[in-house]
């Protein structure tokens, strides 16, 4: 298999540049929940992409940290779009956003119980035995200090991953996005960060809220990577190794080109550092 | 119900709730950043799936009727492409959308068109197809409607026009006639295409899609604006794309 190097969300509007693109270590990842419609063309235009790169499924609506066990129609879905797109990776949130039937468009935090554990455990352990294979979690971005955590959220993961068989996605956006929301050392959590488990890195830009600042980040994905962001990530791959690494932009979106451009800057970073010697 | 229940229903409800929540966490400004961003892919699907609808009640006005409907009816899953099925309804009971009366008809065929974009994919039924059936065995035959073909018809609303309008950014030149249209969508191949057709031939595909056989639907169709002139919209239909290829037509 070839080796994944710095790879670009893929979006509708770049569908046919995607199919034509030459890139050394280019593969696309796109969100699961937009490609489970019964049929139509966006489906034919994701097979044509994937006929020439590798693919990463990235679920966002599976709500694995709910008290509920995963919609089953949602889960058949992912099943059945692993089978028939055979992707290189598949990943998913230490998140809810499933209640009592509704589907709340976030990535919603919770109290990091034993409770919560034995629940994430048990919806990640779902996902794995539907797909058949182990998929990576993502450590969320964070708006708020809630009580009641038991435990740290490396610890949680770094749990979870032993429990479960699962392996981790590092959001190193989100990595700072939290530490600047939270007060706390992005620094110290990527050099905590269980490196060994990590199958993939996300990259992605922020933007300040508009009543609260720099205070308050929101991890938007409108803009091109931070310089801070960048700075983190050089700072885990030089311990860890290189890593499939994306750069995720849902809004404000840009040309390809210039999309390849910065995934270029990633590709450059990821040549400078050691081969993997983790989950990847 | 654990404490992780307890605190997912009260999450939930503060993110939907008109009422301001009074945890401890909901007090930190970044509680306001779920808020905002549940609600905001909410209303964003809404304008994505119902673009005639937005162009016709303008930004603002759109925001707060998606913002209602998202409040009291939140997408069942991910799927956002097939969110707000219930968003026509809603707009009836939404004060400035409901003056206008067309605006329901409008929203059940930018729906119409959501639905038939996500279909199944299957061949659809050609000309040639039908040429080997005599006309009892066409009339005895059941014509299977098309997975990706949709149709809305208004009785006394000229909605199909209305929606042409905006979809095809057609001048509004002429004054409207004001009566009853019915439009017809299909995806025969990878886009969805619409045209207008007799009240009769949308209330033809309406009896086959509840299993008559072709002689059954032209009685139902009886009495419909264009019933007579079936010899017409019959082969208009199958070229469109209404119908799927069956083994036993």
């Amino acid at each position: 298999m070839v080796a994944l190097g710095a790879g670009l969300g893929l979006k509708a509007d770049h569908y046919a540049d995607a199919v034509a693109s030459r890139a050394a270590g280019l593969w696309f990842e796109v969100h699961a929940e937009n490609h489970l419609a019964a049929g139509g063309p966006r489906r034919r235009w994701l097979e044509a992409v994937r006929r020439e790169h590798p693919i990463s499924l990235h679920g966002v609506s599976l709500s694995l940290a709910g008290a509920d066990a995963p919609d089953a129609i949602a889960l058949a879905g992912l099943a059945r779009l692993v089978r028939e797109l055979e992707p290189a990776l598949v990943s998913e949130h230490l998140a809810w956003s499933r209640f009592g039937g509704a589907y709340l468009p976030d990535l919603l935090p919770f109290p990091r119980s034993d409770e919560a554990l034995h629940h994430v455990c048990a919806n990640v352990g779902r996902v794995q035995d539907a797909i058949g294979r182990p998929i990576a979690i993502e450590n969320p971005s964070h708006y708020l200090r809630l009580e009641g955590h038991a435990w740290s959220e490396i610890d949680f993961l770094a749990e979870l991953a032993r429990r479960t068989g699962c392996t981790l996605l590092l959001d190193i956006n989100n990595v700072h996005v939290s530490a600047v929301n939270t007060g706390s050392s992005a620094e110290a959590y990527l050099d905590a960060f269980p490196a060994p488990l990590v199958s993939e890195i996300h990259l992605a830009g922020h933007h300040a809220d508009p009543s609260h600042g720099e205070r308050l980040l929101i991890d938007s994905h409108d803009a091109p990577v931070a310089p801070a962001v960048w700075d983190l990530f050089e700072r885990f791959i030089a311990r860890a190794g290189s890593r499939p690494t994306l750069i995720e932009r849902d809004a404000q979106v840009p040309p390809f080109v210039e999309l390849l451009r910065e995934r270029a800057l990633a590709q450059e970073r990821l040549d400078r550092a050691q081969p993997s010697a983790g989950a990847a | 119900m654990g404490d992780l229940h307890a605190f997912q229903s009260s999450f939930a409800e503060a993110l939907l709730g008109e009422a301001t929540p009074t945890a401890a966490w909901a007090t930190q400004p970044g509680f306001a950043v779920y808020r905002n961003t549940v609600l905001a892919a909410c209303i964003d699907a809404l304008a994505a799936n119902y673009p005639t609808v937005r162009s016709l009640l303008g930004e603002a006005c759109f925001a707060d009727s998606a913002r209602v409907h998202a409040r009291a009816s939140p997408p069942a899953s991910g799927v956002l492409a097939d969110y707000g099925a219930g968003f026509a309804r809603s707009l009836t009971h939404f004060a400035p959308a409901a003056e206008l009366a067309y605006v329901p008809g409008v929203a059940a065929l930018d729906r119409a068109w959501t639905e038939s974009h996500l279909a199944a994919d299957a061949p659809v039924l050609e000309p040639a197809d039908l040429q080997s059936l005599g006309p009892l065995q066409l009339l005895e035959s059941r014509l299977v409607v098309h997975p990706a073909a949709r149709w809305h018809a208004d009785a006394a609303i000229p909605v199909a026009t209305i929606w042409r309008r905006h979809r095809e950014q057609l001048p509004l030149a002429d004054p409207l006639a004001w009566h009853g249209e019915a439009l017809l969508l299909t995806r025969p191949r990878d886009a969805v295409e619409w045209r207008q057709v007799e009240p009769a031939a949308a209330a033809f595909v309406d009896a086959c899609s509840r299993g008559c056989r072709v002689s059954e639907a032209l009685e139902r169709v009886e009495g419909e604006t264009g019933a007579d002139g079936f010899a017409s919209w019959l082969p208009m239909l199958v070229r469109a794309g209404a119908f799927s290829k069956s083994d036993a037509p």
